[in-house]
C-alpha cells in the first residue's frame, strides 16, 4: 500500500516504565510501585499465574478422596458449576464491560438443550461428546442473535434488553407445553411447561457412563481445568486485549479502529458458550431440568461471585464462588451459622475499631449490656427466656444467660428486624463517642435478630445476604477481593 | 368484530398503563438526573402497595371497614406516598450517594442488590403469600358496583375512574412543579449538565433527594392504585412491573416526562389487548417486541431527543 518505502520504526520511548498503561489512570497505574511488600509477597508475586490454578486444581481433585460424605462432593459439584458460571460472565462483563442480566437464560438454555437431546422427552439419547458440540455451538449462536439487535446499545439500555430477554425465556419455558405456530396449529409439548423435563440421561462419553457425584465432580472439574485454560489464553491475547479497551473506553477503542461491535458479538457468544457448556452438566446430576432453576436468584448469585472476587481476575472467580457457595451451605446448619455469625461479627470489629481501648469498650459495653438485659427481662417477663441458642456445650450455656430467646421469638425477631436496619442506618449518620456508645445496643440487637429470625430460614437469610454483600462491596471496594482498582476517565 | 371485549380491554389498558405511567416517571427523572437505572424503584412500588394494605387491616379488614371509604383512600395515598418518598431518599443516602463517581457498572449492581434485599427482607418480614385489597367488598362494593355504562355493555367502577384520576392529578402536578417551582427549574438545570448546574450555584445533591423523593412517592401511589384496581399484593410484585415501566420510559423516550406517560400507555394497552386477544403468557413477548422495535427504529423513545454524545 505505501509502495514498499521503507519506514523506520519507532524507537522506543525512554521514559517507557513510567507511561501509564492504555486506558487507566497514571496515578492507578502507578499503583504497584506505591504498594510496599513484605518478602514473602515479593516471592508470591512472582509466581506465575497458571501456578496457583494448577495448585487449586489438584487440592480440589483431592477433595473426594478426603470425604466419604456424598453431601460435601455435592456442594463441591455446585461451587464448580458456579465458578463455571461466573468465567463466562467474567468475558462479558470482567473483560468487555457489558453488562449482561440475561446470562443465567443461557445456562438454562443449554440445559434444556442437552434434556432435550438426551432424555425420552422425544426418544433422543445421543451421546454427550456429540451433543457438548451442538449445545455450546446453538448457545453461542443464541448469544450472537441476543447482542444483535443490542449492540448499538450503550451500558443501561443493553442491561434492560438482556435482562427482559432473561424473563422472556422464563415466561417461555414454562409456557412451552403447548407452542402452537400463530395459533394456527395445534399446541405442541416443547419444554414440558412447569412440569420441566424428567428422567434426563447421564453422561455418555462415548460408551464412558458418568453416574456418581463423584464422578460428576470430576467432570466438572476437568471441564472447569480446560475452560480456565481457554479463558485463560484468550484473557493474553489480541481479543483480550482489544475487550478490556473496550470495556475502559469504548469510544476511543472505535477511534483505534478496533471492531466495537463485532468484539461486543464475541464476548456475548464466548460466555453464552461457557454458560451452555455448564447447563448440560447441571442437566446431566439433576436428571430433569425446570425453568425456574434459570431466574434472577441465580443471575444475583452469579452475579454476587463475580463480584466479590473482583470482575476481571480469573482468581477471583475461584475465591467468590468459594466464599459465597460454601459459606451459603455452611449457613444452612443453624448451629454453624451462630458460630460463623459471630466470628465475623469479632473480626470485623477487631479490624474496624481503633484505638483498642474503644474496642475493649464496645465489646465489653455489649457484653455487660446482654447480661444486664437478659436479667431485667427474665424477671420482668419470663416468657422472653423460654427458648435456647442453637449451640451446645458450656459456651452455649453461657450463651443462653445473656442472650434473649422468648417463646414467640420468630414474630419478634422478624419486627427487630426492621429495627435493627434503622438501627445500623442510624448509626451511620452518628460520630464520635455517640456512635460507640450507641453501638452497643446495635450489636446486641444484631444477635438478638439473628439467634431468634434469621438463623431459622436459612433460605431467606441468604438471599438477604447475597443482596447486603452486593450493596456493601460496592460502597466499600469496588473492585472486589482480587480485583485491580481503575478509575473511569470522564 | 367484538367490540364488548374491546373496550374492555381498552379501559383495562388505560387503567394499568396509568400505573406503569407513574412508575416510570419516578424511573424516568432519577436517570435523567444521575443516568442510574433504579432497579430498586418497583421495590418501593410494592413497599407502598404494602403500606396501603397495612391501612385496609388497621381500619378492620376489607369486609368490615370502620371508616369512611373516602377518608381511608385519603389517607392511603398520604402515608404510601410518604412511606415511599422516605424510602427512596433512604436508598439514595445509604447505597448510591458514594457512588456518584465510581464506575457505571457500580450502581447498577448496587441497584440490584437493594432490590434483592428489599424484596427478600419484605418477604421474611410480611409473609411470601398473595395479600388481597379486595376492594371488591369495601362497604358492600360500593367502589365497583357505582360507575357508569360505556358503548358496547362495558361498565366502569368508580376504582377505575380514581386510578386514571389520581394518576392524572399526580401527573399534573408534578409538571407543574417541575415547570414552575424554584426546585423545578434546578432539577431540570441539574438533568441537563449537572456539573454546569452545580458551578451556577444549585445545590446538586438538595435537588438529587427531591428528585428521589418525587419519584418514590409517585411510585408509592401507584402501588396502591395497582392494589385498589387489581387486588394483589406480594412481595416480588416490584420486579416485573419495575421492569414494564422502565421499558415504559424507553419506549417513550427516557428523561422525557411526557414521554414517559404516552410509555406508560403503550405498555399497558399493549399488555391488555396481548391478554385479551392471544393470551396472558405472550404479554411478556409483545413488551419486549415493542422495546426492541423502538430501540432499534428509533433509539431516543417516541418523544425523547436524539442525545448528542458529547466528547
Amino acid at each position: 500500500m505505501d509502495g514498499g518505502r521503507e519506514i523506520n520504526p519507532v524507537p522506543a520511548r525512554p521514559d517507557e516504565a513510567q507511561v501509564p498503561k492504555v486506558g487507566v489512570d497514571s496515578w492507578v497505574a502507578s499503583h504497584e510501585g506505591r504498594v510496599r511488600m513484605n518478602r514473602f509477597q515479593r516471592e508470591l508475586a512472582r509466581v506465575p499465574r497458571p501456578a496457583f490454578y494448577a495448585a487449586f486444581a489438584v487440592g480440589a481433585a483431592l477433595v473426594p478422596a478426603l470425604t466419604n460424605d456424598a453431601y460435601v462432593v455435592r456442594v463441591g459439584f455446585d461451587t464448580l458449576l458456579y465458578m463455571l458460571l461466573a468465567l463466562g460472565l467474567n468475558i462479558v462483563v470482567g473483560y468487555a464491560g457489558l453488562l449482561d442480566l440475561g446470562y443465567v437464560a443461557f445456562y438454562g438454555f443449554g440445559a434444556y438443550s442437552y434434556a432435550m437431546l438426551a432424555s425420552p422427552k422425544f426418544g433422543l439419547h445421543w451421546d454427550t461428546l456429540a451433543v457438548i458440540p451442538v449445545v455450546v455451538v446453538a448457545t453461542a449462536l443464541l448469544g450472537f442473535l441476543v447482542a444483535l439487535p443490542s449492540r448499538r446499545l450503550v451500558g443501561d439500555y443493553l442491561a434492560i434488553v438482556t435482562l427482559f430477554f432473561g424473563q422472556l425465556f422464563v415466561t417461555v419455558y414454562q409456557n412451552g407445553n403447548r407452542i402452537s405456530f400463530l395459533g394456527i396449529t395445534r399446541g405442541y409439548d416443547v419444554t414440558g411447561g412447569p412440569n420441566g423435563i424428567p428422567d434426563v440421561d447421564n453422561w455418555n462419553l462415548g460408551g464412558l457412563k458418568i453416574g456418581s457425584v463423584e464422578g460428576y465432580y470430576y467432570a466438572a472439574l476437568v471441564v472447569f481445568v480446560l475452560v480456565l485454560a481457554c479463558v485463560y489464553l484468550v484473557d493474553t491475547s489480541r481479543t483480550g486485549r482489544a475487550w478490556k479497551s473496550l470495556r475502559e473506553d469504548p469510544l476511543a477503542a472505535e477511534m483505534m479502529g478496533m471492531p466495537v461491535n463485532w468484539l461486543k458479538l464475541v464476548a456475548f457468544g464466548f460466555g453464552a458458550a461457557i454458560a451452555g457448556l455448564t447447563g448440560t452438566l447441571f442437566a446431566a446430576l439433576n436428571t430433569a431440568v425446570f425453568s425456574a432453576d434459570f431466574d434472577v436468584p441465580t443471575l444475583i448469585i452469579v452475579y454476587s461471585i463475580l463480584i466479590l472476587g473482583g470482575a476481571g481476575s480469573l482468581g477471583g472467580v475461584i475465591l467468590g464462588a468459594l466464599v459465597v457457595n460454601v459459606s451459603l451451605e455452611v449457613l444452612r446448619t443453624p448451629g454453624h451459622a451462630t458460630w460463623i455469625f459471630y466470628i465475623i461479627l469479632l473480626a470485623t470489629l477487631l479490624v474496624k475499631l481503633r484505638p483498642w481501648r474503644v474496642l475493649v469498650a464496645v465489646l465489653g459495653g455489649t457484653i455487660a449490656f446482654g447480661f444486664a438485659a437478659h436479667t431485667i427481662f427474665a424477671s420482668a417477663w419470663p416468657r422472653s427466656v423460654h427458648g435456647a441458642s442453637n449451640i451446645g456445650g458450656w459456651l452455649g450455656r453461657g450463651f443462653d444467660s445473656w442472650s434473649l430467646h422468648p417463646s414467640n421469638g420468630h414474630t419478634i425477631g422478624n419486627v427487630a428486624f426492621i429495627l435493627l436496619i434503622l438501627a445500623v442506618l442510624g448509626l451511620t449518620l452518628l460520630s464520635g463517642w455517640w456512635r460507640w456508645i450507641a453501638m452497643i445496643p446495635t450489636l446486641y440487637l444484631a444477635a438478638f435478630v439473628w439467634d431468634n429470625s434469621l438463623v431459622v430460614e436459612p433460605s431467606i437469610t441468604r438471599l438477604i445476604l447475597i443482596g447486603v454483600i452486593l450493596i456493601v462491596l460496592m460502597n466499600a471496594r469496588p473492585q472486589g477481593l482480587l480485583g485491580t482498582s481503575r478509575v473511569e476517565i470522564v | 368484530m367484538n367490540w364488548n371485549l374491546f373496550v374492555t380491554e381498552l379501559v383495562a389498558g388505560i387503567t394499568h398503563g396509568s400505573v406503569y405511567a407513574l412508575i416510570a416517571l419516578g424511573y424516568s427523572m432519577v436517570y435523567g438526573i444521575l443516568k442510574l437505572l433504579n432497579f430498586a424503584h418497583g421495590d418501593v412500588y410494592m413497599v407502598g402497595a404494602f403500606i396501603g394494605y397495612g391501612l385496609i387491616t388497621v381500619f378492620g379488614g376489607a369486609e368490615a371497614l370502620s371508616i369512611n371509604i373516602a377518608l381511608l383512600l385519603v389517607l392511603m395515598f398520604v402515608s404510601a406516598m410518604l412511606g415511599g418518598g422516605l424510602l427512596g431518599v433512604m436508598i439514595e443516602r445509604f447505597a448510591y450517594r458514594r457512588l456518584r463517581n465510581a464506575p457505571r457498572i457500580a450502581p447498577l449492581i448496587t441497584a440490584l442488590g437493594v432490590s434483592f434485599f428489599l424484596e427478600n427482607a419484605a418477604q421474611l418480614v410480611l409473609g411470601a403469600q398473595f395479600q388481597s385489597y379486595n376492594s371488591f367488598s369495601w362497604k358492600n362494593g360500593e367502589l365497583w358496583s357505582k360507575g357508569f355504562m360505556l358503548p358496547a355493555q362495558v361498565h366502569v367502577g368508580i376504582a377505575q375512574v380514581i386510578v386514571v384520576a389520581g394518576a392524572i392529578i399526580l401527573m399534573i402536578l408534578l409538571t407543574l412543579f417541575v415547570q414552575r417551582t424554584q426546585t423545578g427549574k434546578a432539577m431540570r438545570a441539574t438533568s441537563f449538565d449537572r456539573e454546569a448546574a452545580a458551578m451556577m450555584g444549585i445545590d446538586v445533591d438538595r435537588v438529587i433527594v427531591v428528585t428521589f423523593f418525587l419519584g418514590s412517592a409517585l411510585a408509592g401511589a401507584a402501588g396502591v392504585f395497582n392494589g385498589i384496581a387489581y387486588q394483589q399484593v406480594w412481595p416480588y410484585m416490584g420486579f416485573q412491573a419495575g421492569l414494564f415501566a422502565f421499558i415504559a420510559a424507553v419506549v417513550g423516550g427516557i428523561g422525557n416526562l411526557p414521554g414517559s406517560v404516552l410509555g406508560g400507555l403503550i405498555i399497558g394497552l399493549a399488555e391488555s389487548f396481548a391478554t385479551g386477544y392471544l393470551s396472558s403468557t405472550f404479554q411478556e413477548a409483545i413488551v419486549f417486541a415493542i422495546l426492541i422495535a423502538v430501540l432499534i427504529v428509533r433509539p431516543s423513545g417516541v418523544l425523547g431527543r436524539a442525545a448528542v454524545q458529547k466528547v
